[in-house]
């Protein structure tokens, strides 16, 4: 008797230990980022985006995409939420609880969300609720193969970026810079 | 891995950060909730990238390039913010109805006659 070929779409019911830590990294994401939009300090709710952006990183590396996890991680974790945090403290925002952290459309906002949600949810699993991601074989994401298919298939792309970043770089710093006095933008 | 629980997770995030859009007060935490908004699509584009297991990485490229963008966008938005905050005093978006139309005033002839020279 031949042994039966593994199938195709294995149940909900029996996880593989990749989807158990996915599922659980992803417990603790949603849950930061939950309290990131909920929060009343505004400090806390910068940290707790660094915890959200985390552990996007760690589900990266779950999906062997293993280069833009440390891409991830140099530049949300590294530099975007320290951008984040200097913007609060230059624009003086309070230490502790502010209470009016959220304006008056906020139940609107629950709703659309909630809504959208629904929607989404409803939608991706329905339609994706069948299909397999297979991650044996050779991680698809490593080093050598993102700076592979960058440099040899996206290099147009990838120099038209660098423009863009400088020129943005180059706003930057003319919206930011301090007039003298008498000339007015 | 199912792929439905990437793609799952990436639009509860989606979701999370319209809700912090639409929500918040302050300018730089709307701009926050817009991060959480882009780094669940680059969830999608790695989980889709993964599954397809596409011979150009087209997935993997578009995520490099949105964290490229996204860096690029928090920084002219925080100078923007920076700089309106300097000007009013204030970095609360809905404080700032400078362009908000008001039902109670009418509007001058003055007005209308700017607003024609400036489309013209």
């Amino acid at each position: 008797m031949i042994l039966a070929a593994p199938p195709a779409h294995p149940g909900f019911l029996s996880p593989t230990g990749v989807e158990v830590a996915f599922l659980l990294v992803g417990l603790v994401t949603l849950g930061a980022a939950v309290v990131s939009v909920t929060t009343k300090q505004l400090v806390h709710a910068a940290l707790w985006l660094v915890v959200a952006l985390g552990g996007l990183a760690v589900e990266y590396l779950l999906l062997t995409a293993e280069f833009i996890a440390w891409v991830q991680v140099l530049i949300y974790v590294g530099s975007v939420v320290v951008l984040l945090l200097f913007g609060l403290m230059l624009t003086r925002a309070p230490i502790g609880r502010s209470p009016d952290a959220d304006s008056g459309n906020r139940p609107v906002a629950l709703a659309v969300a909630a809504a959208a949600a629904a929607a989404l949810v409803w939608v991706v699993w329905d339609a994706f609720r069948k299909s397999w991601i297979d991650l044996e074989g050779p991680a698809q994401g490593s080093t050598g193969v993102t700076g592979e298919i960058l440099f040899r298939h996206w290099v147009l792309p990838f120099e038209a970026l660098s423009v863009l970043l400088l020129a943005a770089l180059v706003g930057a710093i003319v919206l930011s810079r301090k007039k003298p006095e008498g000339e007015r933008d | 891995m199912h792929l439905a629980y990437p793609a799952v997770l990436a639009a509860l995030l989606f979701c999370v950060g319209l809700y912090g859009v639409l929500a918040r007060r302050n300018a730089i935490l709307v701009l926050m909730s817009v991060e959480l908004m882009l780094n669940a699509v680059n969830l999608n584009l790695v989980a889709f990238d993964v599954w397809l297991r596409d011979a150009l990485h087209a997935g993997q490229a578009l995520t490099l390039f949105t964290i490229a963008i996204a860096a690029a966008e928090i920084g002219i938005g925080l100078a923007i913010v920076l700089m309106v905050y300097r000007n009013r005093g204030t970095a609360d978006v809905d404080r700032l109805r400078d362009t908000a139309e008001s039902p109670e005033t009418p509007e001058s002839p003055e007005s209308t006659a700017e607003k024609a020279e400036a489309a013209a």
